[in-house]
């Protein structure tokens, strides 16, 4: 951990890794969509609408592993005042902002022709997960808010951990307010209650989303450590003059 | 006396000598309420259906406004750092102001709202419920406020910055604040609505003075 501490060390380390990460993480997109949209049968209930899921689970999986992503580098920040952390986590929280808001907007969307309807206030699901998006335009906001971008970026670490509380929140509703959406019914005791047809190209998609994530937060966070590296360069030109 | 009693002392203090920022509370509370009559239509069935919920997100949008300066001004002439460096430490500062803010603010809400209740054409067994809620809830409502006016002390539009933090986190009480006054009116049981809302009052007793002092502690940096 204090290894990556050393923000040209992260780059290298980066640098190196990106080349692959794109290639498998184009990889699995082209076969997961693939297998989305012409290898997996129609649902015999709800007939082509089920394609939606294999986008609309994989962005709601990442949009809470991205904000669990987050904690850890909140806690990084605060606990160990890593420098990296404090970059990773301004990079990452918009990643996941998106991530969410396309599980929204595609929740909805599936929601129309399966519910009749595109919102239901009544789902736990869909109203923790809007809180879950409220909680990233807060981190976002307080990230911003302040002249000083550390204080800005602990303040945002301290949001970070307040909000872990919607986590469990967003994952166990499904079971205690039994409402629109089903229970889990990949990860639970018994085994995996969808046949093999569907769970590929949902897998192969969650690893696509998984990779595009990772390539995003590399791209970002490099991007964000230029930006650090100019306004210094700024700065330090700036006394000179 | 104790650091918490000082510093609660202190805040009462400061509050009796400017009488009027209570009042603004309040008078908003109210003028907001009154929205909804002018924006819904005067349907008296339509806003009895409405009230608890209205009454709550006013009272909740109430309790906010006074909490954009709470901290600014120790920031900002160094009482801050002094209180810090005092034994009595950041978690009862925390703790003092957000009794203070329901002594201050939350207590003449409670008392002004079944006026808006009676304004807004509310069933009189809902009264009960309301009253009882609210002080369970409102204490919850001040604490995460505490804990986002700490977060936003010194940051740019600071006031709506604290509305976005805090609204997220006060949702749970506003579900279960109104919901106990719409069962009242249908004749349900409360009793379990309240015991969520002290169930959260007590965990927001534990976990905001952690995280208030971890804020305050960052604007001191």
């Amino acid at each position: 951990m204090q290894f990556l501490a050393n923000p040209a060390r992260f780059l290298r380390i980066a640098n190196a890794l990106l080349p692959w990460l794109s290639l498998i993480t184009l990889g699995l997109f082209a076969a997961g969509l693939y297998y989305a949209f012409f290898a997996s049968p129609p649902d015999y209930q709800q007939g082509d609408s089920v394609r939606i899921m294999y986008i609309h689970v994989p962005a709601a999986w990442m949009a809470l592993m991205t904000y669990a992503a987050l904690a850890v580098f909140a806690l990084l920040l605060l606990v160990w005042k890593h420098p990296l952390a404090e970059v990773l986590a301004k990079s990452a929280a918009p990643i996941g902002a998106g991530f969410t808001l396309i599980a929204l907007a595609t929740g909805s969307l599936w929601g129309k022709p399966t519910w009749g309807t595109w919102w239901a206030w009544g789902d736990a699901r869909l109203t923790s997960v809007l809180v879950l998006f409220f909680f990233y335009l807060g981190h976002m906001a307080l990230t911003h808010a302040f002249d000083d971008a550390t204080r800005g970026a602990r303040a945002a670490a301290v949001l970070a951990l307040v909000g872990v509380v919607n986590l469990p929140v967003v994952k166990f509703s499904v079971d205690w307010w039994s409402t629109l959406h089903q229970p889990a019914s990949i990860s639970r005791i018994g085994g995996s209650a969808i046949d093999p047809s569907m769970l590929t190209p949902l897998l192969l998609m969650a690893g696509a989303f998984l990779g595009y994530f990772l390539c995003l937060l590399i791209l970002r966070a490099r991007a964000e450590l230029a930006r650090r590296k100019l306004r210094s360069l700024q700065l330090l030109a700036a006394e000179r003059d | 006396m104790n650091g918490f009693a000082l510093l609660l002392a202190r805040d009462l203090r400061l509050a009796l000598r400017r009488p009027g920022d209570a009042g603004v509370a309040v008078a908003f509370f109210v003028v907001a309420a009154c929205l909804f009559p002018f924006g819904v239509g005067a349907e008296p069935q339509l806003l009895a259906r409405i009230a608890p919920g209205v009454l709550w997100a006013v009272a909740l949008l109430a309790s906010l406004l006074p909490l954009e300066r709470l901290f600014l001004a120790e920031a900002e002439d160094g009482a801050l750092d002094r209180l810090a460096l005092s034994p009595h430490g950041l978690m009862s500062l925390v703790l003092a102001k957000a009794c203070a803010q329901g002594l201050i603010v939350g207590l003449p809400l409670l008392i002004a709202s079944p006026l808006v209740a009676l304004l807004l054409n509310m069933d009189a067994r809902g009264y009960g419920a309301l009253l009882a809620a609210l002080v369970l809830g409102m204490p919850t409502l001040l604490l995460i406020g505490t804990v986002a006016a700490a977060l936003s002390t010194g940051a740019r539009r600071g006031g709506m910055l604290l509305a976005l933090l805090a609204l997220p986190l006060d949702l749970p009480v506003l579900i279960f604040g109104a919901g106990a006054v719409q069962a009242a009116l249908v004749g349900d049981p409360v009793a379990a609505y309240l015991q969520v809302l002290a169930g959260l009052l007590l965990g927001a007793l534990v976990l905001t003075p952690i995280a208030g002092a971890a804020a305050l502690k960052l604007a001191l940096e």
